[in-house]
């Protein structure tokens, strides 16, 4: 397979989703429409009306059920997707930590949406954010092109033996779920021996005897039984351990694909931006970095020393990447598209923070809630946040550790 | 329980059960147990069929039907249940 046998298509996000989950030979979807995840399902359903695809597609009647019938049919085996976003998530709350703790390698794509009330129909974090404990892998991705190689790494990252959790792809909505883009496309037969068929573990059965890891009547096992105060934070502590390897995991992946089709986005955990020699840094996840690219360009002709630090995974949290890529930068601010009410700031300023606090640097660390139910985030605030860096890196000195950009 | 204190390290994951549910006992809890009047128990085997768990058995040594109070609550399904009125539940420890 050579980079140039890919082909460029024109596709939004939600439809780059739908391509790659057809090009990864999934067994089973089971999927509830929620505005802006329908493009994925809709598209899918006609893979499936055509006959381009051998997948048992279950239309079910809540998010609820459809997240439930992925973890039955992934618990035989099975290679599973679903994706979501917004109140379908919320609904999904409860069968999160079903998923991830019966170890069901789910992928779900979810097109972040803003959470009711008011209702809205917009891109902001706050529904993958709320869900960060569920013990699912977390990505999220700058653009359409990142969506599709993201979904076709996310079933070898989440069926690969050491790991058996689900993964979520998270793509901001409208701005790439429902916007037209140029994305490269692998041959079918690429992405199949890329991905392969789901490899499953031998696990000790209530027999003691060593049996794959699904359930199946001719080696039947119970999975997911109660589970009181003897054993069940012994299987906690398992999914943690899990979550440990995920980083390697998601870098060997990241590696092989990259080989594959010449694209990379950082070292799969992270993606650094210009932060080499950087003195103030910005810190972000999703479609914003994009924008914040082009900002950093702007000021890197002016001579201001900026970068800008993307976090691919939010979880595993990169907490060593993190450290290394800013324990020199001065003043740092953390852009957060979903809020936590109060709290200190979004989350992903209280996990960031709390990482910086054991580097000798002590880096100013603030925070700027932005684009809130799909809020427009302009290079115009961007560089206002920059602005306010280099003050802060001038002066010594914080006015405000946590800010809202772009509210009236 | 024997092997209560194995650690993570040691178990499957996904709570999946690595020894049969007969090793665990569940039965300490009940308010009321099965007693049988051997004289008008007619051995007729509907009792082992209809217990929810696995408390009541066929030994087919004695062949004769046996209570296995590891694993009986004491729903009292058995008692209600039998045509010839040959099984009374009654209160622990009384």
């Amino acid at each position: 397979m050579k980079a140039g046998q890919q082909e460029t298509r024109a596709m939004n996000g939600d439809e780059a989703v739908a391509y790659a989950v057809k090009q990864s030979d999934v067994d089973v979807v089971a999927a509830y429409p929620i505005t802006p995840q329908t493009i994925i399902v809709e598209r899918f359903s006609e893979y499936v009306a055509d006959g381009k695809v051998k997948t048992e597609f279950v239309c079910t009647e809540s998010e609820h059920s459809a997240l439930s019938a992925c973890v039955a049919a992934s618990a035989t085996g099975a290679r599973t997707f679903t994706a979501s976003a917004s109140a379908g998530l919320a609904l999904m709350h409860e069968i999160l930590y079903v998923t991830s703790g019966c170890r069901a390698p789910v992928v779900m794509a979810i097109a972040n949406r803003a959470l009711s009330a008011p209702i809205n129909i917009h891109c902001d974090h706050s529904d993958s954010m709320a869900e960060r404990d569920s013990s699912w892998v977390q990505i999220y991705v700058e653009n359409s092109q990142e969506a599709y190689d993201s979904i076709i790494q996310a079933f070898r990252i989440a069926e690969h033996p050491d790991l058996l959790l689900p993964v979520m792809v998270c793509l901001d909505a409208f701005f790439l779920s429902h916007t037209l883009e140029n994305v490269k496309v692998l041959p079918d037969e690429a992405v199949r021996e890329f991905v392969g068929n789901r490899q499953l573990p031998l696990i000790t059965n209530h027999n003691g005897e060593k049996v794959p890891f699904k359930l199946d009547p001719d080696n039947p096992i119970t999975m997911g039984p109660l589970d009181l105060f003897d054993y069940y934070f012994e299987h906690k502590r398992q999914q943690e351990e899990a979550m440990q390897k995920a980083a390697q995991i998601i870098t060997e992946t990241h590696n092989a694909y990259s080989q594959l089709t010449g694209r990379r986005y950082g070292n799969g955990l992270v993606d650094s931006y210009r932060l080499e020699d950087a003195e103030i840094a910005t810190v972000c996840v999703g479609s914003t970095a994009g924008t914040t690219k082009t900002v950093v360009d702007q000021l890197r002709a002016k001579g201001v020393k900026a970068g800008l630090l993307r976090l691919r995974n939010f979880r595993p949290l990169p907490v060593r990447d993190i450290k290394e890529a800013l324990e020199n930068i001065s003043a740092i601010a953390v852009m957060d598209r979903s809020n936590s009410f109060g709290g200190y700031g979004g989350p992903i300023f209280h996990e960031l923070r709390h990482v910086l606090y054991d580097t000798s640097s002590h880096p100013y660390v603030v925070d700027y809630i932005y684009g809130l139910g799909g809020r427009d985030m302009p290079q115009n605030i961007i560089k206002g946040i920059y602005k306010d860096l280099m003050e802060i890196v001038e002066t010594k000195s914080v006015k405000e550790y946590v800010q809202f950009a772009g509210v009236r | 329980m024997r092997d209560e204190q194995k650690g993570w390290k040691d178990i499957p994951i996904a709570g999946v059960c690595w020894k049969p549910a007969t090793e665990y006992h569940t039965g300490d809890w009940r308010t009321f147990k099965p007693v049988r009047d051997q004289a008008k128990c007619t051995k007729c085997l509907l009792c082992p069929m209809i217990c929810p768990d696995t408390a009541i058995k066929w030994n087919k040594a004695t062949e004769d039907i046996e209570f296995d109070y590891n694993f009986c609550k004491g729903c009292g399904i058995c008692a209600h249940e039998c045509p010839v009125d040959a099984i009374k539940m009654v209160r622990e420890g009384a």
